[in-house]
C-alpha cells in the first residue's frame, strides 16, 4: 500500500471520529468523550495531511525547513486558539464562538487562493476546481467579515451600538449580489485568474459586512448558526478545490449542524430566516408603552419579593440576556439554594432563543453549578405554570410578552412564548420599563399578577437574598 | 497482497466528472448523516454543539498544511506567496481548531454532575 494511501486511510479514520463525535454531543455525560473524540480525529487528520505525496516530495526535494515553517505557524495558532479559550468568560461565549467561526472561514479562504496561486497547470473553465475555488472565496470571505461584525455587535463596541438602517442598504447588497454573481461567473469562465478571485473575496467581504449589520441583538443566535454553517461549507467547498474527502465530510457535518440550529432558531422565533436576514423586525409600528403600562404597574421592594416567596413551595426562574449582562448567573444559584432550604422546588425555564446564541443560558447556569436536570425547555415547563407559585423573570423581556399569543396584530405573534403569566405570582426583575429587542410594549408588566422589581439583576437578586435571611 | 488488491484501481485513471461525482457523494452523505445526528443533540447541550462543531471546521487545516508545505511542485521559483498564504490558513485554521475544542471541553465540564 502506498504512503498516500495510508494517509487516506487517516483521513477515513479522523471522519468517522467526526460522527462520532457529534453523536456522543447527545447527551451531557457522552458529550465531554465526544469532544475528546473529534480531537483525536483532528490531531489524526493533521498528522496525516504531513505525510501527503506532495508534502513528502518537497521534503525529499528541498529538505524539512518548509514543514517546520508549518509546525510553527501550527504551534502559534494552537497558543493563541488555547489561550482565548482558556481566558473567555463563559457570559462571552457567543463572541468568541463568532471569532472562532470567522477564523476558519479565512483560512478556507486562504486555502483556495493559496492553491489558485501556486498551481501550475491551467485549469479547465467551469471545471470542478475552478467553480469550487470561486465558492470557497467567497464563502470564507462572507464568513469571515460577518463574524467580525457578529463579534462587534456581541461586544457592544460603540461603531455597532446602532442596528445599520440606511435607507439605500438593500440597493447596496442588490449591487454587491449582481457584483458576487458576476464575478463567479468570472471566476469560473477563467478559472487561473488570480485577480478575478481575490475581488471576489472582496465582494464576499462587503455582503458579509452589509448582510450582518443590520441584524439585531435578538436575532444573534440565528446569525451565529448561520455562520457557523458557513465556515464548515467554506471547509467543505475547500475540499472540493484539493480533493479532499476528509474537508468535504468534516465540512458537511459543520454545515448540516449549523442550518439545523438556524432551523431551530428561526422557528423559537417564528420568524423565516429570510425575514432575519433582510426584515428588520416591525420597526414602523411603534406602540407606545405609556397606554399599556399607564398606572397599572406594580413596583416593590426586595422585602416585598421575600414576603412573596415565603409560602411559595414551587418557583420557577426564567433567565434571559439580561442575566448574562449583568453576570447574575451565580447570584441566582445562591437564591435558589436559599430557597430550596426552605423546602421549595426551583427550576429554570430557558427559551431556546434566551441568550445571544442557542443553549447560551444552559452554558451560564452550568457555570453556576445547576444541576442540568432543573433546566427544563419551553414545551416540557409550559404546562406546569399554572401550578407555579411564582416566576421569577431575569432579564427577560419578548419571551414572555404574552401579546405573542393573544395579539395577533403584535410583530411577534405566533412566537412561541414562556407562558409566565398563567403562574400565581410573577416578579419581573428589571432596570427600567424599557422594551426588549423587538421594540414593544410588554402587557405581562402591567397584569394583576405580576410584581415589578426595579433593579440590576445582580444586585436585585442579592438584595433579594439578604431580604429572605432577615 | 494489499498491492495486488489496489493495483487495478490504482491503474485507471479518474475522469474529471466521477471525480466530481465521487466527492459529491461523499458530501451529500456526509451532510445526511450530519442531519440524522445533529437533530438528536438536546437544546442544552447547543452551545457546546456549535463550538465543537466550530472546532471541526478547522479542518481546513489540513488542506493549509499541504500547500503551505508543498515547495516540490513549484517549478525554480522556490517558496511562493502560495505557500505563505497557505501558513496564514495554518496560523488561523489551528485558533480555530484549538480554542474551539478548547472551549467546548470547559464547558462540558461545567455540565457535569458535582462530586461533593
Amino acid at each position: 500500500m502506498s504512503s498516500q494511501a495510508w494517509t487516506n486511510l487517516a483521513y477515513l479514520a479522523a471522519s468517522m471520529l467526526f460522527i462520532v463525535a457529534f453523536k456522543l454531543m447527545s447527551s451531557p455525560r457522552t458529550a465531554v468523550k465526544g469532544n475528546y473524540l473529534g480531537a483525536a480525529g483532528m490531531a489524526i487528520a493533521i498528522a496525516a495531511a504531513c505525510f501527503e505525496r506532495p508534502v513528502l516530495e518537497s521534503l525529499g526535494e528541498r529538505g524539512a525547513w518548509p514543514l517546520v515553517l508549518v509546525g510553527v505557524a501550527a504551534a502559534i495558532g494552537l497558543g493563541i486558539g488555547t489561550a482565548m479559550a482558556i481566558k473567555y468568560p463563559m457570559t462571552k461565549m457567543p463572541q468568541m464562538v463568532a471569532l472562532l467561526n470567522g477564523f476558519g472561514g479565512a483560512a478556507s479562504t486562504f486555502v483556495a487562493g493559496a492553491e489558485l496561486w501556486n498551481t501550475s497547470s491551467p485549469l479547465a473553465p467551469w471545471s470542478q476546481v475552478a467553480i469550487a475555488t470561486a465558492l470557497t472565496g467567497l464563502i470564507g470571505s462572507v464568513t469571515f467579515w460577518g463574524s467580525l461584525v457578529a463579534f462587534g455587535k456581541l461586544e457592544e463596541l460603540p461603531q455597532f451600538k446602532k442596528p445599520w438602517t440606511n435607507p439605500n442598504r438593500h440597493w447596496i447588497n442588490l449591487g454587491l449580489a449582481a457584483a458576487t454573481l458576476l464575478l463567479i461567473w468570472g471566476s469560473a469562465a477563467n478559472p487561473s485568474s488570480n485577480l478575478l478571485f481575490w475581488l471576489l473575496v472582496m465582494t464576499g467581504s462587503g455582503l458579509g459586512i452589509t448582510l450582518t449589520l443590520p441584524i439585531g441583538g435578538a436575532d444573534m443566535p440565528v446569525v451565529i448558526c448561520l455562520l457557523n454553517s458557513y465556515s464548515g461549507l467554506a471547509a467543505a467547498a475547500a475540499g472540493f478545490v484539493i480533493d479532499n474527502s476528509v474537508l468535504v465530510i468534516a465540512g458537511s457535518l459543520v454545515g448540516a449542524s449549523g442550518l439545523i440550529l438556524t432551523a431551530i432558531m428561526c422557528k423559537a422565533m417564528n420568524r423565516s430566516l429570510v425575514g432575519v436576514l433582510f426584515g428588520g423586525l416591525g420597526t414602523t409600528t411603534v406602540v407606545s408603552g405609556d397606554d399599556v403600562y399607564d398606572g397599572k404597574i406594580k413596583s416593590v421592594s426586595a422585602e416585598e419579593v421575600a414576603m412573596v416567596l415565603e409560602g411559595a413551595s414551587r418557583v420557577v426562574i426564567v433567565p434571559g440576556y439580561g442575566l448574562a449582562v449583568a453576570q447574575a448567573q451565580h447570584a441566582v444559584r445562591e437564591l435558589a439554594d436559599v430557597l430550596e432550604k426552605r423546602g421549595t422546588t426551583v427550576e429554570y425555564a430557558i427559551h431556546p432563543v434566551a441568550g445571544r446564541m442557542p443553549g447560551h443560558m444552559n452554558v451560564l447556569l452550568a457555570e453556576a453549578d445547576v444541576p442540568y436536570e432543573k433546566l427544563r425547555e419551553m414545551d416540557d415547563i409550559n404546562p406546569t405554570f399554572p401550578e407555579t407559585d411564582v416566576v421569577i423573570v431575569i432579564g427577560a423581556n419578548d419571551v414572555v410578552n404574552p401579546a405573542a399569543r393573544n395579539d395577533p396584530k403584535s410583530p411577534i405573534a405566533g412566537m412561541p412564548i414562556l407562558d409566565v403569566d398563567k403562574a400565581r405570582t410573577v416578579v419581573v426583575v428589571k432596570r427600567s420599563l424599557s422594551p426588549g429587542f423587538a421594540g414593544i410594549p410588554n402587557p405581562l408588566f402591567a397584569a394583576d399578577n405580576t410584581l415589578m422589581y426595579f433593579a440590576d439583576g445582580k444586585k436585585a437578586v442579592l438584595d433579594l437574598i439578604a431580604a429572605i435571611g432577615k | 497482497m494489499l498491492t495486488i488488491l489496489f493495483a487495478d484501481v490504482a491503474a485507471a485513471p479518474e475522469d474529471p466528472a466521477s471525480k466530481f461525482i465521487r466527492l459529491l457523494t461523499v458530501f451529500l452523505l456526509a451532510m445526511w448523516v450530519g442531519f440524522e445526528v445533529i437533530t438528536k443533540v438536546p437544546q442544552r447541550l447547543h452551545t457546546p454543539l456549535t463550538s465543537g462543531s466550530n472546532a471541526i471546521s478547522g479542518i481546513t487545516a489540513v488542506g493549509a498544511i499541504v500547500i503551505a508545505a508543498n515547495v516540490a511542485a513549484v517549478a525554480a521559483g522556490g517558496y511562493r506567496f502560495g505557500n505563505f498564504l497557505g501558513l496564514v490558513a495554518v496560523v488561523l485554521a489551528m485558533v480555530n481548531v484549538a480554542g474551539g475544542f478548547v472551549v467546548t471541553h470547559r464547558m462540558l465540564e461545567m455540565f457535569q454532575p458535582k462530586k461533593k
